[in-house]
């Protein structure tokens, strides 16, 4: 891969898109965070089909059908002319993975949104990121009728560490979303205050 | 005989013409890959258009101004690994510079953490 610095941005400043990943089940509100904090677009992928999503994925009568479309919550924050915050939804499920593996390069970190109602939903996007060390928060999506659970509560169900950030959120409300990418990104400073630099030639 | 799973293939299974179709049926672009966020920028105004595809004609002049990977897939509406192709395309020609932006060698430095969080709370 291309780690070079760009000489393509123009002007004195180096442009910086920077990559957050929204993971969680469907239906649990990842195109309506997007949409309430950036302006979403549209962005789709078309991949093979693999054997895994063969056997999800009934091909009966399109036997020729080789490849599947995968749709993406895809928004964009400019917070500068030369910073511009990139953020992209995925399904949670494994066999999404292969495009998780990509956006994950480089990230800046990830959102697991959950809902409370169908908490499991969230366990292969906590596994994920916890196994390739990519730094994440969770934000749970206070749905109108769900139960409300104590955030503890919620750290047990899903074994988190005591210090990874649990937040409620509206992931309608603009101001809701913006301070879940808030607590992203000051859960992402502390823990870089933490570490020792590692990995690094 | 007509089935019922052929009306599976509706407009959601996506256009008559399969995407891949406008590669020539490569899925794989060659050449150094590139991030989703990758700056895409054209180098210059391309002498012949009639050598281009119209998708590569929509994707070069996309990139005019400096944009990136992701941005040009939404924009001209076709799946991310056919832009790749086009992209790649054009990059063999001379007709656009692909480069990684720079917070993607490593974990993104604490400075630039700090001017995002700034940037967020003024949002």
């Amino acid at each position: 891969m291309d780690y070079g610095v760009s000489d393509v941005a123009g002007g004195d400043r180096q442009y910086r898109a920077i990559k957050i990943l929204l993971a969680g089940g469907f239906g649990v509100g990842k195109t309506t965070l997007v949409g309430a904090v950036s302006e979403i677009r549209p962005l789709r992928t078309e991949e093979p089909l693999t054997e895994g999503s063969l056997r999800t994925d009934s091909t009966v009568g399109v036997e020729g059908k080789t490849t599947t479309t995968v749709a993406m919550d895809f928004g964009r924050i400019s917070l500068r002319s030369d910073l511009v915050l990139y953020l992209f939804g995925t399904p949670g499920q494994q066999r999404f993975w292969f495009m998780w593996d990509e956006l994950a390069i480089g990230a800046l970190g990830a959102v697991v949104l959950a809902d409370t109602r169908r908490l499991a939903d969230s366990f292969p996007a906590i596994d994920y990121f916890e196994r390739r060390q990519i730094p994440f928060i969770v934000a749970l999506n206070c749905f109108e009728g769900a139960r409300r659970y104590e955030r503890e509560d919620v750290r047990l169900a899903l074994d988190l560490d005591p210090d990874l950030p649990i937040i409620l959120c509206d992931a309608r409300s603009k101001e809701s979303a913006k301070e879940v990418l808030i607590a992203l990104v000051e859960h992402v400073l502390v823990t870089a205050s933490e570490e020792p630099l590692s990995g690094i030639a | 005989m007509p089935s019922n799973y052929e009306r599976w293939l509706d407009a959601e299974a996506g256009p008559v013409v399969r995407p891949y179709a406008l590669t020539q049926g490569r899925t794989r672009y060659t050449g150094e890959s590139f991030d989703l966020v990758a700056t895409v920028m054209a180098t210059r105004i391309f002498g012949d258009p009639s050598s281009l595809a119209p998708e590569h004609i929509s994707v070069l002049q996309l990139a005019r101004v400096p944009t990136t990977v992701a941005d040009i897939a939404s924009d001209v509406d076709l799946p991310l690994g056919v832009v790749r192709i086009i992209l790649a395309d054009l990059r063999e020609l001379g007709l656009v510079v692909i480069s990684t932006p720079v917070v993607m060698a490593e974990r993104v430095d604490k400075h630039t953490l700090r001017e995002v969080l700034n940037g967020l709370r003024g949002l």
